[in-house]
This record gives C-alpha cells, structure tokens and sequence, in this order.
C-alpha cells in the first residue's frame, strides 16, 4: 500500500519538476529583454530541480537505501542560484544591455557603474 | 575559558555547518564519522581564520530558522507566479521595473541573505549594490506598483533580518 502511494508521489513530483523546468525554458525563450530573461530560469529552475530532487529522495526511500545527498545539492543550489543570477545582472548593467538603473538615493553611483577615471576610455568602447 | 573557545572556534556556526555536511555527504550516520566531521569543522575554520576577520555578531539560529522556512513558502508561492506571468502575460503587456530598496542593514552578511532573498522570491532579482552600501538595485518582471514592492521587501525581509543579525 505505501508503496504505491509512494510510486504515485514520485511520479507526481517528476511531473512538477519538469513542468516547472520548461515553463523555465518557454520563459528564456519568449522574453526579449536580458534582464527580463534573467527571471524564468532562476525562479522556475529553482523550484523545478528541486522537485526532481524531492522524486528521487522518495525513490531511494523506497528501495530501502536513503540517499541524503539530495539535500546538500538542493541547498547549494539554493545558496549559488542568486549569485550566478546577481552576476548575469551585472554584466547587463555593464554592457548598458538594460534600460538604465535609477540613481542611488544617498550614494553617487552604483558599484558596478562605478569606473576608475583611468578605465572611461576602455569602457566606450565596450558598449554596443 | 571563552578566550580557549574562541581561539578553538573562531566561527562556531561554520563549524557546525561543515560537520553536518560532512555527514550528509556520507550518506550514512556513525560514529567515526560524526568524530571526523567534527574534526573537519574545527580545522578548516581554524586554518582560514585568517580570511574571516569578523565574526557576525548576535546572530539568532532559532529566528533565522523561521525566517527560512517563511522563504521557502514564498519561493514556492513566487514560482507559480513567475509561472503564470511566463504562460500568460504577453511581452508587450509586461511591465518590467528598476526598484532601488534604502538599506537599513549595515553587515555584509546580512544584506547578503537578503540579496539572496530577494533573488529567490516573487518576480525580483536582486542587480547592484551602491557604492558605499546605502542601497539595493532590484529589477522586477511585472509589477504595477513598484513602490509597493519596495515596502514589501523592507517589512517583510529586511525587518527580520534586522532582528536576526541584532
């Protein structure tokens, strides 16, 4: 009995998973603005992987052999998903690829846009 | 006696993530293993204390737990949003947006965890810090009341991340 209700767990969780990964997909596609771009694939591949994960755990609870390893790659997943996210950001910022950010209240500039005098003549050239 | 277990454990909570980690890398709990893991996690800090010059202070395990599991509600609340907006709102119906968020959070580990958040949570990702720290750039999918965003960011996350990291 319990196992079938785990049978029908993974396989839901499967189909979760993977609808939220090509909703992720559909997402990267449709958008034509980079930074819109960036949306679909950090949100919904969170979640979408992480679902998956959640399948698999069940599954090798299931055989008898507890796999834990799921957890440690969902939370490094969890922990590196913003930084790759903040960093794709950053170089749209950079590449003026973006509408322009609004100016900091109480500081001068944002740190990315924050080029030493020296760079200024590089950073012309650099931009599309 | 806490000078002995500050020198032994410069990041107490380090040690302890690296000693579960450990163990969940191991796949299986015994003993020799928790002693090696807890070994590891009292090594690595100390030899790379060098690189950690500051302790967080007054940091709070019991809220930052309830503040995770808020956050992982709202990611989950967040992706079906992103979802529907990604099947239904068409690209010319889109209403991206800059947000700059005033930060109230001094400590680099704080405003961190609530980058992260912001990232990890409904139709925002966090883009750029000021030049000296005061503000956050967020940029927005769809939103119709961007102000109203920036307040939900500042109640709703900094406010208790301002209680954690007291």
């Amino acid at each position: 009995m319990i196992e079938i209700i785990l049978t029908y767990a993974v396989a839901v969780f499967l189909l979760i998973g993977s609808g939220f990964a090509i909703v992720g997909v559909i997402g990267l596609l449709k958008f034509n603005d980079s930074m819109t771009r960036l949306h679909a694939p950090t949100k919904v591949g969170t979640v979408g992987i992480g679902s998956l994960l959640l399948a698999s755990m069940l599954h090798s609870y299931m055989l008898g052999e507890t796999s834990m390893h799921e957890l440690l790659i969902m939370s490094f997943l969890f922990v590196t998903a913003p930084i790759s996210a903040n960093f794709i950001a950053k170089v749209n910022i950079h590449r003026r690829a973006c509408d322009t950010p609004p100016s900091p209240p109480r500081d001068d500039t944002w740190s990315t846009l924050n080029v030493p005098e020296a760079d200024r003549a590089l950073e012309t050239i650099k931009a599309p | 006696m806490t000078r002995a277990f500050r020198w032994l454990l410069p990041h107490p909570f380090l040690t302890l993530l690296l000693a579960v980690v450990w163990i969940l890398l191991q796949n299986q709990i015994s003993a020799g293993m928790v002693v090696f893991g807890i070994i590891l996690g009292v090594i690595i800090p100390w030899m790379t204390a060098v690189w950690w010059p500051d302790t967080p202070q007054g940091f709070h395990l019991g809220k930052m737990f309830s503040y995770s599991i808020m956050v992982i509600w709202d990611i989950l609340v967040a992706n079906v949003q992103v979802a529907w907006i990604v099947l239904t709102v068409p690209n010319a119906k889109l209403k991206p947006a800059w947000i700059v968020v005033p930060l109230d959070l001094r400590q680099p580990e704080a405003i961190t965890v609530l980058a992260g958040t912001i990232t990890l949570t409904p139709g925002t990702v966090s883009a750029d810090l000021s030049d000296e720290g005061h503000s956050l750039l967020v940029h927005v999918l769809h939103t119709d009341d961007p102000d109203g965003v920036r307040d939900e960011i500042k109640t709703r996350y900094e406010a208790r991340l301002k209680e954690i990291f007291a």
